[in-house]
Parts: structure tokens; sequence; C-alpha cells
């Protein structure tokens, strides 16, 4: 049997882990303080060529603020930042390799599209030959060929956030800063949008660094993210570690959707855990070892589409089997959520997914239902902050 | 929609709303403007009103024709020939040019440091410009006679810093009429011109920045180009007044002062010349109206190219 990991991996990208991939914009203990708040408290993070990096976070978390550090738009109250060996502290945001699309577009309103695109290489002071190849290059990248004399209050949005995206990339920055900027965009258009930046982004062999609170759109566009709280980084890895292991409640609760089941430790042997569930009584037994001592109280997180719903007892050996009743199904169309109760109390529920794999059902799970719960001894993670 | 199709659904109510406005400016701007120009059109004459002919609705059809035979431009014709109007005219354009020159240099800074002070301050910011309004515009210039005459405020002050050993002769000079217009002005300026530049979006400044265009630079190329709707709305409401101004000239300019409202004045209360008074009226308005219209169907033409 092939050895079992977390995700594919990109295969261009220069693995993570090797010591000889040199970083290429480096924090080194930064804090951020606006009076007596703390955007971002004594932070350190590196980010390696070529990367597609998010910084994913609710507001307030202090991602955009570190984003505007690297720009220059807020000093560091203490620490430095280095791009490309170069250490940032003192150099004004206009003579900064750097070139961030605003969440705003901050378009030029009194310029035409193509005005806005130059704006950059003029300051550059390139001849002017040179200006109009690389305004055409870029209109032709982001398809805006056709718009190039129009003001930005005669585009669309999706348009607008095309010019905004050709402006940042004309100068080709050492690294493209991306402050929310799907924000603005209906869903499909944001979709289809995040595809379009990957694809750029391998084109052009940037590094690109992208601010956002929406996590799905943190997991589709980069190779790795960061998820930051209160000015914090609490998890810095790849998309599927971050979700398949998640190395705290915070990070498993704020990915994706999770069941946190309050535990206490019975058994700790060298291929795996024994848990007692404090709710619902049932037992979780587990592959994963944990540093908790026996009688320790953890979380055990796992995710609904782990977790299987059947209406009888399921054939063959199972590891983890909880009995319970349909509490609430949420019909999605392509996947059920059930709500199943486990415990005395309402709140004990337990969540289970389903895929609706056929349109037709015969006997479908249905509410106040007795049914089975099972998952594997590698379903869960067992967290213990 | 086209421009038929929108007005054949405009209803009853539309058109009462937009009477108003449009009644407003009858009674007030063209009716009056009507009587000053058939004033200006007729003769002075030793009566009450001191001009002939005056239409009587009385007197008959007959009379009104007789009348309207009398009219003529001869009182245009004479503002020609009389070098004093046309002087006075260049002077006034002059005189307002430069204080509007002037009152933008100043207002400008101040609407910019309004608009980019911190929001909690902004209200009183305004309150203070506005300020001087609670005062009579009348008792304010009269207040720099006080502060420019040569045993006055400014002088004392600059006698007793050591900077001058005798007094600045100020008052009744065209600069003590700068002094006036700028100041009474400036808040006409500084209102519009701040609210376009509270307008601005910070972040435009910042992406010019971020484009590796230092700040003074992206003052000219990007504050500068969309405060200028505020500009022009600004020196226009300076501009226009100014033109006309006649209490300033009066109080604080001196013999040299040479204003079309102090020529007008002097001609209307001196010399009992309503209809000489009245065609400078109609001439005065035909300066200032005709530039404006041309400014707007330049800027009209622009806004529609840009469609």
């Amino acid at each position: 049997m092939a050895k079992k990991t977390i995700g594919p991996e990109r295969r261009d990208l220069v693995p993570l882990e090797d010591p000889e991939q040199k970083q290429f914009i480096e924090f080194r203990n930064v804090t951020k303080k606006f009076f007596d708040f703390v955007s971002v408290n004594y932070l350190s993070l590196k980010i390696y060529k070529r990367e597609f990096f998010a910084l994913l976070g609710g507001s307030g978390c202090g991602n955009t603020t570190l984003m505007r550090m690297l720009a220059g738009f807020e000093t560091p109250t203490s620490g430095e930042i280095f791009l490309d060996g170069q250490d940032l502290s003192g150099i004004p945001p206009f003579r900064r390799p750097s070139n961030m699309m605003f969440q705003s577009y901050a378009l030029f309103p009194h310029m035409s599209v193509a005005k806005n695109i130059a704006f950059g290489l003029e300051q550059d002071n390139l001849p002017k030959s040179e200006i109009d190849d690389r305004v055409a290059e870029m209109l032709r990248l982001t398809k805006l060929e056709q718009f190039a004399k129009r003001k930005p209050h005669q585009l669309s949005g999706g348009q607008r956030q095309r010019v905004a995206l050709a402006r940042s990339l004309a100068k080709r920055p050492k690294v493209l800063l991306l402050d929310e900027p799907l924000g603005a965009l209906d869903r499909k258009l944001r979709e289809e949008t995040q595809f379009e930046l990957m694809a750029l982004q391998e084109d052009l062999k940037m590094t690109f660094l992208i601010v956002t609170h929406d996590q799905e759109e943190a997991m589709t566009v980069a190779d790795r993210i960061a998820v930051m709280d209160r000015g914090e980084l609490v998890q810095v890895a790849t998309p599927s570690e971050i979700y398949e292991a998640p190395n705290s409640r915070f990070v498993a609760d704020f990915i994706g959707d999770v069941n946190l089941i309050e535990a206490k430790v019975l058994e700790k042997a060298d291929n795996g855990t024994r848990m007692q569930a404090i709710v619902g009584d049932f037992a979780i037994d587990t592959e994963q070892t944990t540093a908790a001592s026996v009688g320790d109280t953890v979380w055990y997180a796992i995710r609904p589409e782990k977790v299987r719903i059947a209406q009888g007892q399921p054939e063959g050996s199972v590891t983890n089997q909880i009995g319970g009743i349909v509490w609430d199904i949420a019909y999605l169309g392509d996947v059920s959520i059930f709500h199943a109760k486990v415990g005395k109390d309402d709140h004990d529920i337990l969540r289970a997914t389903k895929a609706n794999i056929s349109r037709m059902v015969e006997n479908p799970i249905t509410w106040d239902e007795n049914v089975v719960l099972t998952f594997d001894r590698d379903a869960g993670v067992i967290l213990t902050g | 929609m086209s421009k038929a199709a929108s007005r054949s659904k405009r209803g009853l109510g539309g058109w009462g709303l937009i009477a108003v406005p449009y009644f407003w400016l009858l009674i007030f701007f063209l009716a009056p403007f009507l009587i000053v120009f058939k004033i200006s059109l007729s003769q002075v004459a030793v009566a009450i009103p001191p001009y002939f002919p005056t239409f009587d609705l009385y007197e008959g059809w007959q009379a009104f024709r007789e009348g309207l035979s009398e009219l003529s431009l001869e009182n245009y014709v004479w503002l020609t020939e009389d070098a004093l109007y046309w002087k006075s005219y260049v002077s006034s354009v002059y005189i307002a040019a430069v204080s509007t020159l002037i009152t933008l240099l100043i207002g400008y800074p101040i609407a910019y440091g309004m608009a980019r002070s911190p929001e909690a301050w902004r209200p009183t910011l305004l309150m203070l410009v506005i300020l001087p309004f609670w005062t009579s515009f009348l008792i304010r210039v009269y207040a720099w006679i006080g502060i420019l005459k040569n045993e006055g405020l400014l002088n004392q002050f600059l006698m007793m810093l050591g900077l001058i050993d005798e007094p600045l002769v100020i008052l009744n000079t065209n600069v003590a009429v700068y002094i006036g217009i700028v100041y009474s002005y400036l808040p006409f300026l500084v209102l519009p011109l701040y609210a376009s530049l509270e307008k601005l979006d910070g972040s435009l400044l910042e992406a010019a920045e971020d484009l590796g265009c230092p700040p003074w630079k992206a003052f000219w190329k990007i504050t500068v180009p969309l405060s200028l709707p505020g500009v022009i709305a600004g020196c226009f409401l300076v501009f226009i007044p100014a033109v006309g101004e006649f209490v300033i000239p009066d109080l604080l300019g001196g013999s040299e002062t040479l204003m079309i409202g102090k020529t007008l004045w002097v001609e209307f209360f001196n010399n009992r010349d309503w209809p000489v008074s009245s065609a400078v009226a109609v001439i005065l308005l035909l300066i200032l109206v005709i530039p404006i219209v041309l400014f707007q169907n330049q800027q009209q033409k622009m806004a529609e190219k840009n469609q």
C-alpha cells in the first residue's frame, strides 16, 4: 500500500522544506501598534520566491496591516521587513519594488484605462515606445484591448478589477500585493478570476501575496496560507495541511466545518490514542499520538464529511461507532448535512455530510430516525490548544 | 431613452416642479433685467423717474409705440467714446482676476488642510470658515479700515516689532482693495474646494505612491486634476462678485482705484444718469455671462466626448 499523504504537491515549486531555498520576503519580529491597539504582534514570517502566499484572517486580525507595512504605507513599531535581501525600513512606498492591487481598485478616475496602466511606467521615465509596448502587453494579458480608451467609470466591476490588476503588474514588481482583490465581484466571476490569477502567477513566475478573509479563496489560489488571529500567526501551511491537520481549535473551526469533541485521554500507545468523549459517552480510537497525558482533556476535531452515517449496523469491523438520532437535515443539493444528537443535551450534536450520489434514494434517512455514525482511525485530529 | 420620450412621460406634477425655479428666475432675474435693459435704451431726463420715455399702460397703444421709437443705443455708443468706462471694466476684471488668484493660493492650502485633517475636527474647521458670515459684511470691511490705516493695528504691530520705522500706506490703495476682496471672498472659494477635496479617495494617492510617484508629484498628477471642478466653482464664486464689487473699493480703495461698481455708483447717484448706469450694468453682465456660457459649453462638449 502506498504511503498516505495530505494532498498533492505542486511539482514546479521548489519544496518549501528545502533548507537551500532562500526566503524572498521576511518579516522579522514585526510589531505594529495603533495607539493601544496591537495590530501585529511580534510576528515573524518567511515567504519564498514564486510562492502564491495568502494571509487569511477575519477583520482586525492584522493581515491587511502586515501587507501595508510591506508596501510601505505603515511603518512597523518594531521589527524589520526584508524583500529580496534588502531591508525595507526607511524606504518610502514609491521606491519599493512591490506593487499593490487595492481592494477599492483605486483607479485614477480622470485617466483612461491605458493611462492608468502606463502611470507606473511613466514614473520610471521609460522611453515612450517601451511604455506603449508594455501597456499593450498588459491590455492583451487582461483582455482589455477594446477598453483602452475608456475611463474607469465606463467599465463594469469585473473590467475595473482587471485594469487594477494590469496596472499593478505593469511594472513587473518583485512581489504583487493583492488586498482583498476579488471582494467586490459576484461569486461566479470571483471563482473564474481566482483561476485566472493562478494561471497568471504561474505564467509570470512572480511572487504573489494575497490578503483575504475568504477561506475558500485562500485555499483555491494559494500555495501556502498563513492563518492569522489578533495580530499573530496561528498556522502557516499548505491548504491541505491547514484543512486536514489544523494545529488548533481556532484553525479547525475557522477553515471549513468541523465537529469539535471534548474528550479525556484514556490510553496512550505507540500506534495511537484512545479517548472517551465527555458528552455523548463514546470512545474514540485514533492512530495519532498526543503529547497530552492520560486523564487530560483534549479536543478531537473531525470534519463532517469524514463521518459516515447509516441507518443500520455497518458491515465489517469498525473502529469508531456512535449511535444517534437525526435531529436536523440540511439538503444542499450536492451534499446533505445531518445533525445527529449523540448526547442527552440538545446541543450534543455530531454533524455528518453525505454526498448525494444518486438522484433517488430508497428509504432515505429521515428526521428522528436512529442512525449509526462511524469514522476511521485516521479521520480526525487531536488538538490540545 | 430618447429625450422626446422622457419628456412625454413627464406628468403635470413634474412640469409644476420644474416651473417653480423658472418662475423664480423670471420674476427675480429676467423681469428686473428687462427693466434695466429698457432704461439703458432711454435718455436721461429731469423728472421722476429721471429718464425718458416711460411706459404707462393707461396711455394706450399709440403712446407705447411712440415710446418704443424713442429708445436708442446711444448710451452704449457713449460707453465706447469715454475711456473711463472701458478702463473701469479692464481694471475691474484685472483686480478681480488678481484677487481670485491670491484667494486661490491662500484658499487651496486651507481647503486641503481641512480635507486632510482628522474627521472629528472637520465640522469645527468648517464652522470656523463660515463663522465670519455671522458678522455683517459691511462691518467686517469697516474693521479693515481700523487695521490698515496709518495708525492702525497692522502698522502699530509692525512698528512694535521694529520691522518698519514709518507706517506703511495701505489704506486707500489697490493693495487694501486686494486685501479686502481676498478676505471677504475666501470662504466662497474654500467651501466648494473643500467639498471636492474631501471626496477624494485617499487610496488613489496611495496607489500613485505605490506605482513609484513621490507624494509631491502625486499631488499635481492626482489631487489637483481631481479637485479642478472645485477650483473652478470656487474661482467663479470669487471672480464674478469681485468684478462688480462696490463696497470694498469704495471703503478701502483710493482715488486711483478704478472699478466698474464704483463708476456705476457715481453715474447713478452723483450724476443721476440712470440710462448710462443701466448700460454699464448690462455690459458688465455680458462680460461675466458670455465667458461662463462659453466655458460651460466647452465642459459639456468634453463630457459628451468622454461618454
